[in-house]
C-alpha cells in the first residue's frame, strides 16, 4: 500500500462500458443457425482431407487448413464428454445458478458442442451419458434456440 | 542463432486491489528491471508493452502506458496475451537485427473489473459467449476431462494447491502464502464442480518487466546475463470442443522445440527448477505431462512422489506459482523472472540450491490454447 493514502483521500472513479455490437454470423454460421431455428436440425461441415465433421460448422478445418465444403446433417443426440455445475451467478449467464455446462459429442460429429444441460439432478450427471437436444419454443436464430441438452 | 540474454528483471508485489494506477505499476516494474540490469532507459533500443483492452477498460490500452514504460522517442510495439509471448516478441525484435536491447513490460489490474465478465468475453460471441461460460467454468470442464482421462481424483488436484500456497510463504511478491491441507481444499466452496475456491488462482494486480539484450547490447549493462537457451511456442484450436482438452499437445510441441534448442533430452533430469502456469490446481498436473516430466495421465503420480516439491529433485513453482498470485498477462512473465532469479542464485528464501537450468511457461487463450516455454541458464 502506498504511503500517500495516509494523508490524501484515495478517490476511486467508477464507470461502465456499454457498446452495442452486431456480428455477421457468416455463411456457415447462418446455415447452421437457420437449421436450428426452422427445422430443429444440426448441420455441420466436413473436412475433405481428415473427414472431421465440425458442429457448429467451420469454414475451414483448423487442423488441415482446407476448405470444408461438404454439409453433413448430424443427430440431435450425443454423448456427454464433460460437465460442470456452476454455483455462482453473474450478469452474463442466461439463467440463474446453479447452471450446468456440458461438452456434448453429437452422434455423427467429430468434436463436441458446448451448451447447457438441463432436466437432470447434479448427482445423476455422468461423463458418457446419452443426451438429447431440447429446443426453445421461441427460436430466433441464436445458439439459445437450443434450450439445453437433457438425458436421452 | 544469435544468443539473447535476460539482463534485468523487475516486479511489483502482487495483491488484490492495489491502489496504484496502471502507469505507476508499469513505471515501478520498468525502473526495477533497469536498476537490476545496472542500466538506464537510454540503454533501451525498443519497448514491448503487454496489455489487454477489455481488462484495462480502454481501447488501444498499450498506448496509455507508454510514458510510464519510457518509450518517448523509441520504437514501441505491443502484445495482447501472456507476458511470455511479450518476451518472445522482444527477443525476436533483437534477432531481427534492428535492435540490441528490448524492455518488455506487462501490467494487470484484475481487481478493477469483474473477472467472470471479462473472461466470458474471450469466447466466440455467436456460439459460446451467450451461454455465460467464463475462465473458471471452462477450466472446470477441462479439469473433469483431465480427471476422466487420467483417473486423477479431486484430492490429487488439491495437492498442487497445498504445495504451491506453502511455497508462496517464501516469496515476498506472492499474494496468497498459506498453510492449507487437502481437506481445506476439499471443503472450500464449490465454484464450478470439480473446482473449488482453493483450486483457483486469485484475482490479482501487478506488473513485471524484463530487459533483454544480445551480446553487443549486454555491454551497456553491469549485470551478468542469464541466457535464453531454448524457447518454443505453439497454439491449438480456439474452440472448446474442437481440441482434446485433457491432452495439451500445444505444450508438448512448444516444450519439445525449446528442449531441442537448449539441447535437453530428459527434462526431468536436466532441469533444476520449473515455473508453470497453474491458474487452476489441475493445470500443473496436466502441464507436467505436456512438458514430458510425467507420462500421459501420470501427473498425479509425479506430485505424490514428492519430486516436484521444494525438496524434490525437480521443484515446480517454488515461488508459489500462479495459484498464489494471478495477474493475468503478467503471470507468465513473472514465471520467467522467477526462473531467471533461480539460475542467478538470487531467489532468496525460495532459492533452489545450485539451480543452473530453469523452465518457465506461459499460456494464452481459453484452457491453455497457446503455450510459450522458455529454458534459461547461466
Amino acid at each position: 500500500m502506498a504511503d500517500w493514502k495516509e494523508s490524501v483521500e484515495n478517490i476511486v472513479y467508477s464507470g461502465r462500458i456499454k457498446v452495442p455490437y452486431k456480428w455477421y454470423v457468416g455463411e456457415v454460421g447462418s446455415r447452421f443457425l437457420t437449421g436450428l431455428r426452422d427445422n430443429k436440425e444440426f448441420w455441420g461441415t466436413k473436412c475433405p482431407k481428415c473427414s472431421k465433421v465440425y458442429v457448429p460448422p467451420v469454414k475451414n478445418c483448423g487442423e488441415c487448413f482446407a476448405l470444408t465444403n461438404e454439409w453433413v446433417k448430424v443427430k440431435d443426440t450425443g454423448t456427454l464428454e464433460s460437465f460442470t455445475v456452476v454455483d455462482y451467478s453473474h450478469a452474463m449467464q442466461p439463467v440463474k445458478a446453479p447452471i450446468i455446462y456440458g461438452l456434448v459429442k453429437l452422434d455423427g460429429a467429430s468434436g463436441s458442442i458446448l451448451h447447457m444441460i438441463g432436466n437432470v439432478k447434479r448427482e445423476d450427471l455422468k461423463v458418457g451419458m446419452k443426451v438429447k437436444a431440447v429446443f426453445a419454443d421461441k427460436r430466433e436464430g441464436t445458439i439459445l434456440d437450443i434450450k439445453h441438452f437433457a438425458p436421452a | 542463432m544469435e544468443k539473447i540474454a535476460i539482463v534485468g528483471v523487475g516486479q511489483t508485489t502482487y495483491e488484490r486491489s492495489k491502489i496504484e494506477t496502471f502507469d505507476e505499476l508499469v513505471f515501478e516494474a520498468a525502473t526495477k528491471a533497469l536498476k537490476d540490469a545496472g542500466g538506464e532507459i537510454g540503454d533501451i533500443d525498443n519497448i514491448i508493452t503487454v496489455s489487454n483492452d477489455f481488462w484495462d477498460g480502454r481501447t488501444i490500452s498499450s498506448m496509455a502506458i507508454q510514458d510510464a514504460a519510457g518509450s518517448w522517442g523509441k520504437d514501441i510495439s505491443t502484445v495482447e496475451g501472456d507476458g511470455t509471448f511479450g518476451a518472445l516478441y522482444g527477443m525476436m525484435r533483437i534477432l531481427s537485427g534492428s535492435f540490441n536491447t528490448t524492455l518488455v513490460v506487462s501490467h494487470m489490474k484484475g481487481s478493477e473489473s469483474i473477472m467472470n465478465l471479462i473472461t466470458n468475453a474471450m469466447f466466440d460471441p455467436i456460439y459460446q459467449r451467450s451461454l455465460g461460460i467464463d475462465a473458471t467454468s471452462s477450466a472446470a470442464l477441462q479439469a473433469r476431462m483431465y480427471m476422466e482421462m487420467s483417473g486423477a481424483k479431486e484430492e490429487d488436484l488439491a495437492l498442487v494447491s497445498v504445495k504451491n500456497h506453502k511455497n508462496a510463504k517464501n516469496n515476498p511478491f506472492a499474494q496468497l502464502p498459506m498453510d492449507i491441507t487437502v481437506d481445506d481444499v476439499m471443503k472450500s466452496k464449490r465454484l464450478a464442480d470439480p473446482l473449488k475456491v482453493l483450486d483457483c488462482s486469485p484475482i490479482s494486480d501487478g506488473a513485471a518487466a524484463v530487459v533483454l539484450a544480445n551480446e553487443k547490447g549486454l555491454k551497456r549493462f553491469k549485470k551478468d546475463p542469464v541466457w535464453i537457451n531454448g524457447v518454443g511456442h505453439t497454439s491449438d484450436s480456439y474452440t472448446l470442443g474442437y481440441r482434446d482438452l485433457a491432452k495439451p499437445r500445444a505444450l508438448k510441441d512448444a516444450s519439445q522445440k525449446a528442449f531441442k534448442m537448449a539441447g535437453i533430452k530428459d527434462p526431468l533430469k536436466e532441469l533444476d527448477v520449473c515455473e508453470l502456469y497453474d491458474a487452476y490446481s489441475y493445470m500443473e498436473l496436466m502441464w507436467y505431462e505436456g512438458i514430458g516430466l510425467a507420462k500421459e495421465g501420470k501427473g498425479a503420480e509425479l506430485i505424490k512422489s514428492g519430486e516436484t516439491g521444494i525438496d524434490g529433485s525437480l521443484p515446480v513453482n517454488p515461488s508459489g506459482g500462479v495459484i498464489s498470485a494471478h495477474p493475468v498477462l503478467v503471470a507468465g512473465l513473472a514465471r520467467l523472472i522467477e526462473a531467471t532469479l533461480q539460475v542467478r542464485g538470487e531467489a532468496d528464501k525460495r532459492q533452489i540450491k545450485g539451480a543452473k537450468t530453469a523452465l518457465a511457461q506461459g499460456i494464452n487463450g481459453p484452457c491453455g490454447q497457446a503455450h510459450c516455454v522458455f529454458v534459461v541458464g547461466t
